[in-house]
């Protein structure tokens, strides 16, 4: 059974419409007798930093989350800021991520040689250098995503890096350390490529 | 490689999808849901969807019909119509929706954009301009073409981006439902002022039109009503979608230059 996590962002229904197509055990948790008996945790995200953290911390399912993480090793994956919540800070916001994997959260460089970048980096891009891992079964080498950001996932440690974007600056668009997973794009509105993902993640 | 973004843009009247020409009569489509269904098979690349009665009869958004869209979309969904606060926003972003378009309320009171960027980040935040180009000048009007509002659209633009505006959406209402091309006079004018991702929207007409906007202009995204709803002289309701073959076409012209 996944639970989706429903802390007041994020596309909780597309996600959940998407594994019913699918037939894949669903839920969406609302609170922490909705996350009993869970294999897999879905922590989706459209929103700033801060807000998301503060969401979270007022959903009440925090404490239980990082049991079922840390120490019942249950796979999770964020979505875009769902993802950047794993992280230790943000220069998006003052308080403090997770700190679930080594990184910070950092604007994305608007100027390139003098070059100006619109930001937010919005729409459809692709990724590129993956790693081997079973979140890709199926996908192209440069499968396109749809993503809607402007800060990144700055990762330490590169081993923890399975995907890079480019806009401006080759960024890690995807990450995987044990049991936790993020992407920084948006796979329930990816359409065959986003679908992908999230089957591939029911599967892990 | 990021790529410009081909949109199409729809029309809630009274619960259903209508289609204007230059912001009046209104003709009725078909179903919102129903057209988002053809669209999520069409892979289309982001969807508009603007609410044309809520600013006019001043209504709250119709949260109802929000929440499905959201869970129906497999793209990316943009909403506007009737927005005023940052509750509202709170709330439609809670319901899974990606992008808010703030359009009256965003000339009215720009402090909304900094309150609401702030809060759900720019990414997420829209404001749409609805202009019209006269004898070279640009005016800026709101409640669907009816009331001009005495402001330098150009200024606007600037303040609004100042405030943290993530994206801008600029309908050219001279060009609004009549399939006779983009707005380039508009875009020329509007384009060197905007550092945040800009959508254009009026006027297309033909997949070239859309070629052509991303061959000169570059990476941005073009806003589609007509096009995509009509198909024949006759305007025949019929929700098309360039396939891949002719969207690899319609991409070519920017792939060249970039």
């Amino acid at each position: 059974m996944i639970a989706i996590i429903n802390y007041g962002l994020g596309n909780v229904k597309a996600i959940y419409n998407v594994y019913k197509n699918l037939n894949v055990d669903v839920k969406i948790a609302s609170k922490n007798e909705d996350l009993r008996n869970v294999d897999k945790i879905i922590l989706p995200g459209v929103g700033s930093f801060d807000y998301a953290m503060n969401c979270l911390n007022d959903s009440n399912m925090l404490d239980q989350i990082m049991e079922l993480v840390l120490i019942n090793k249950k796979i999770i994956l964020g979505i875009c800021v769902g993802m950047q919540m794993f992280s230790e800070s943000s220069e998006e916001g003052l308080g403090k991520g997770l700190g679930w994997i080594k990184s910070k959260v950092e604007k994305i460089p608007s100027i390139h040689s003098e070059k100006y970048l619109s930001l937010p980096h919005m729409g459809w891009n692709n990724i590129s250098n993956i790693k081997k891992n079973k979140l890709f079964k199926n996908l192209d080498e440069e499968s396109n995503f749809y993503f809607l950001h402007s800060f990144y996932f700055n990762a330490d440690d590169e081993a923890d890096v399975i995907a890079f974007t480019d806009y401006g600056i080759s960024f890690p668009s995807a990450v995987n350390a044990e049991n936790i997973y993020g992407v920084q794009f948006h796979p329930e509105k990816s359409h065959q490529n986003g679908i992908a993902i999230l089957k591939n993640f029911s599967e892990l | 490689m990021l790529q410009p973004r081909i949109i199409p843009c729809l029309l809630v009247k009274d619960g259903g999808l209508v289609k204007t020409v230059n912001f009046s009569e209104p003709k009725y489509i078909g179903d919102p849901i129903n057209a988002v269904r053809i669209f999520n098979e069409k892979k289309v690349d982001e969807l508009i969807v603007l609410d044309i009665d809520a600013t006019v009869n001043n209504q709250e958004p119709d949260l109802t019909l929000i929440s499905k869209l959201a869970s129906e979309c497999r793209m990316p969904l943009c909403y506007g119509g009737g927005i005023k606060s940052v509750e509202q926003i709170k709330k439609i972003i809670s319901l899974g929706v990606e992008k808010i378009s703030i359009s009256s309320q965003s000339i009215l009171d720009p402090n909304l954009i900094s309150e609401a960027s702030l809060l759900v980040g720019n990414q997420s935040i829209v404001a749409t301009l609805d202009i019209k180009t006269e004898n070279g000048e640009l005016l800026l009007f709101t409640h669907n073409g009816k009331i001009k509002v005495d402001k330098d659209p150009l200024a606007l633009i600037r303040k609004l981006q100042k405030k943290g505006v993530g994206e801008i959406v600029i309908n050219s209402i001279s060009k609004e439902g009549t399939m006779s091309g983009f707005n380039s006079n508009l875009i020329d004018r509007i384009i060197k002022e905007i550092d945040v991702p800009l959508t254009i929207m009026g006027g297309a007409g033909s997949h070239k039109d859309i070629y052509q906007l991303f061959e000169k202009y570059g990476l941005l995204g073009a806003g589609v009503g007509s096009l995509f709803v009509f198909k024949g002289q006759f305007r025949a309701v019929l929700i098309n979608y360039p396939n891949d073959e002719e969207k690899e076409n319609i991409l070519s012209g920017y792939r060249l230059n970039n």
